[in-house]
């Protein structure tokens, strides 16, 4: 290098220093501008591959949009399975082509409808499901082997999968071609959202069941959505939710694997549901590094060679720590924009959070302007029409790296403290990510963090109500519900239910696998209650570990 | 005014396990000198009393998202008057939309402090009416 060249990098050097300092919530510090020297030892084939191909961060199909687009599936479900059916019809006659299933708490933690301590809650979130009849008129007249269906799920998850299981079987699709997936990751439920029910080494167990049941007898099925979505919105950065997510992963990965499966063989049904907020080029970057750590992982510490296994699926679109309370139709534009960086970042399935969700569930306009989003960025604004447009971007690539740095040093760090189970467990994620969330929420009071509208060029005085078309809390909903299911307990061979929830309870003492016995006792018309109670009586219940 | 710490108790009750907003205000309360109890999620009301009357709080902090804010904060209230613990002040916070406001503050309800409340409006408020009692 000349002199002068010398010293004119010199002088930008300091002009560089001059201006404002950027560190994303990574703690990735950001540049003013980027070259090819950010880039020196940038390999096309071994950092990116061809669309498709090792090591899949381009996308994990060759023509990725242009021959499939991302799947459009927003989150939907409340009050009874009617109610709910409803709904679908709506989304599916608007063009959304798969289905995100929203289940009430109180069905989320294995309560029936009629315990006292569902008062309150039957059909608020979601839609309460007591029996298999529920399942059956949720889903009637739906194409079930048309539209791929998701459970939203976890702690009663194996219960809910051996439901949709028992109506694709009656409606006559084999059991060998039934579609769709849960989100079956209980991990994450203690560390964030809280649906937990039974202690971590039986539920760990009913993770592995349910994996192991689906790759041998349901292979088309995707049993588990490892979500680092939820993990961020509890307060980790970018880094840590892909990390912490890929440590549960492997925890999940080496449970079935000592079932005497190999990871080819059920690995490629595993998917992944991340956060989108915050800065748009942050989380490309997250994205991308995310797919090429996934696909390294899975070939060189699990020795996998069928791609699949090493291809990392994901939804991702909703980010609903990023939205806000106050002006809350700015939440369309933001919408708007996490849809683009879900769809710059290769996505499977994309779903978002809908600009009325600090208030209710999600209105019907607004589930539909969310949908239309979602429509727009393929049909409208050409997202769909090249594979990684952001390929070979100086910072893009750059930002990839660092990324992949930090996410395997954060997973280093917590394998050396015991890995992801023993620090759940101990409560000490727990502890980590929701210090981390009073930090933020402190930059947030500060304005160290902007939110436009919240802490920056805010509306003086009271702020305006959204006037929302509130989902309001029906009693006469839950009467109806309660009915139904004492219709459904009087209508059952109650002998049948009790001999199956007996073999369930044996089952549970044992060691086989839960997911045959599960199916039976569904098929008697049990409850979520009653199958989760027996299984309570043998597993117990989780203490969590409180650590402030 | 003694040197005695005001002693809080947060609460997550009912099945909703969004517990974010319920541990950053107990960490934004200790920094502020109070004494915090969290005890975790899916509380009883009848959990929250028993805790609320065994360690001798002075406030009861309730954190609700799941929209059941109505018939717990009845529930509470109606408790607290049966065990003559009407002295421990309530407070609540989450997704509370306005519309419930006046029907929770005739409840008893002192004080409502919905999503993106700023930490010293809520501990102003605390440190006023503890020390007014």
């Amino acid at each position: 290098m000349s002199e002068a060249a010398k010293e004119a990098l010199g002088e930008k050097k300091k002009e560089e220093k001059k201006v404002r300092p950027v560190i994303l919530e990574s703690g990735i510090e950001v540049k003013p501008v980027y070259g090819p020297e950010d880039l020196k030892d940038f390999d096309y084939g071994r950092d990116l591959g061809t669309p498709g191909e090792f090591p899949f961060t381009r996308g994990i199909h060759p023509l990725m949009y242009r021959s499939r687009p991302y799947t459009m599936r927003q989150y939907a479900g409340f009050g009874t399975p009617n109610e709910t059916n409803e709904r679908f019809k709506y989304l599916i006659s608007q063009g959304q082509n798969a289905l995100n299933v929203a289940f009430s708490l109180h069905s989320q933690m294995g309560i029936d409808s009629d315990d006292p301590l569902a008062e309150g809650e039957i059909g608020r979130v979601g839609m309460a499901v007591d029996t298999l009849k529920d399942f059956e008129e949720a889903f009637e007249g739906i194409p079930i082997d048309k539209i791929s269906t998701s459970l939203t799920i976890n702690g009663s998850a194996a219960i809910m999968i051996a439901m949709y299981i028992a109506i694709a079987e009656k409606r006559g699709v084999k059991l060998e071609d039934v579609r769709g997936n849960a989100q079956n990751d209980i991990l994450k439920e203690y560390i964030g959202r809280g649906t937990w029910i039974f202690p971590m080494e039986p539920s760990m167990r009913l993770i592995a069941d349910t994996i192991e049941f689906c790759t041998r007898k349901a292979p088309k099925y995707y049993p588990v959505s490892v979500c680092g979505y939820h993990i961020r919105e509890s307060g980790a950065n970018p880094v840590q939710e892909i990390a912490y997510a890929y440590c549960i992963a492997r925890a999940y990965i080496r449970s079935v694997m000592e079932r005497g499966l190999h990871p080819d063989e059920f690995v490629g049904r595993f998917s992944f549901n991340f956060d989108i907020h915050g800065n748009l080029f942050e989380q490309v970057g997250k994205f991308r590094a995310a797919r090429r750590l996934w696909a390294r992982l899975m070939k060189e510490e699990f020795g996998c060679q069928n791609p699949d296994s090493m291809q990392m699926k994901m939804i991702a679109g909703g980010g609903g720590g990023g939205l806000t309370i106050e002006e809350p139709e700015n939440n369309i534009v933001r919408g708007a924009y996490y849809g683009l960086i879900s769809a710059l970042s290769g996505t499977q399935t994309m779903a978002l959070c809908s600009y009325d969700e600090a208030y209710t569930i999600p209105s019907k306009k607004a589930a539909r302007i969310s949908l239309r989003t979602m429509q727009m960025l393929v049909e409208e604004m050409g997202l769909a029409d090249t594979v990684d447009p952001l390929a070979g971007s100086y910072y893009i690539e750059w930002l990839g790296n660092e990324f992949e740095k930090r996410i395997k040093e954060e997973m280093k760090k917590v394998d050396l403290q015991g890995g992801m189970v023993k620090l759940v467990a101990d409560g000490t994620i727990q502890r980590e990510v929701s210090l981390q969330a009073y930090n933020i929420e402190k930059k947030l009071q500060s304005g160290e963090i902007v939110k436009v509208g919240m802490n920056k060029y805010r509306q003086e005085g009271p702020q305006e109500e959204l006037a929302v078309e509130f989902h309001e809390y029906d009693p006469a909903v839950a009467r109806e519900k309660i009915e139904g299911l004492r219709k459904v307990k009087a209508s059952r061979d109650n002998d049948a239910v009790k001999a199956a929830l007996d073999r369930l309870r044996i089952a549970a003492t044992g060691k086989e696998n839960l997911m045959p016995f599960i199916m039976e006792a569904v098929k008697t018309y049990a409850t979520v209650g009653e199958m989760t109670n027996v299984m309570k009586e043998v597993f117990g219940t989780f203490k969590e570990p409180v650590k402030l | 005014m003694s040197d005695k710490k005001i002693r809080v108790l947060i609460a997550k009750p009912g099945l909703d396990g969004h517990d974010v907003g319920a541990k950053v205000v107990a960490h934004a309360l200790r920094d502020a000198g109070m004494e915090v109890i969290y005890t975790g999620l899916h509380q009883t009301v009848e959990q929250i009393l028993n805790t609320a009357i065994q360690e001798d709080v002075d406030v009861i902090g309730l954190s609700i998202l799941s929209g059941t804010h109505m018939p717990i904060a009845e529930k509470l209230m109606a408790g607290l008057q049966r065990e003559k613990a009407q002295d421990i002040l309530v407070i609540i916070g989450g997704n509370i939309p306005k519309k419930d406001h006046e029907r929770l503050k005739a409840m008893g309800i002192a004080g409502i402090f919905p999503t993106s409340t700023r930490f010293e409006a809520m501990t102003g408020f605390i440190k006023d009416r503890v020390k007014v009692q």
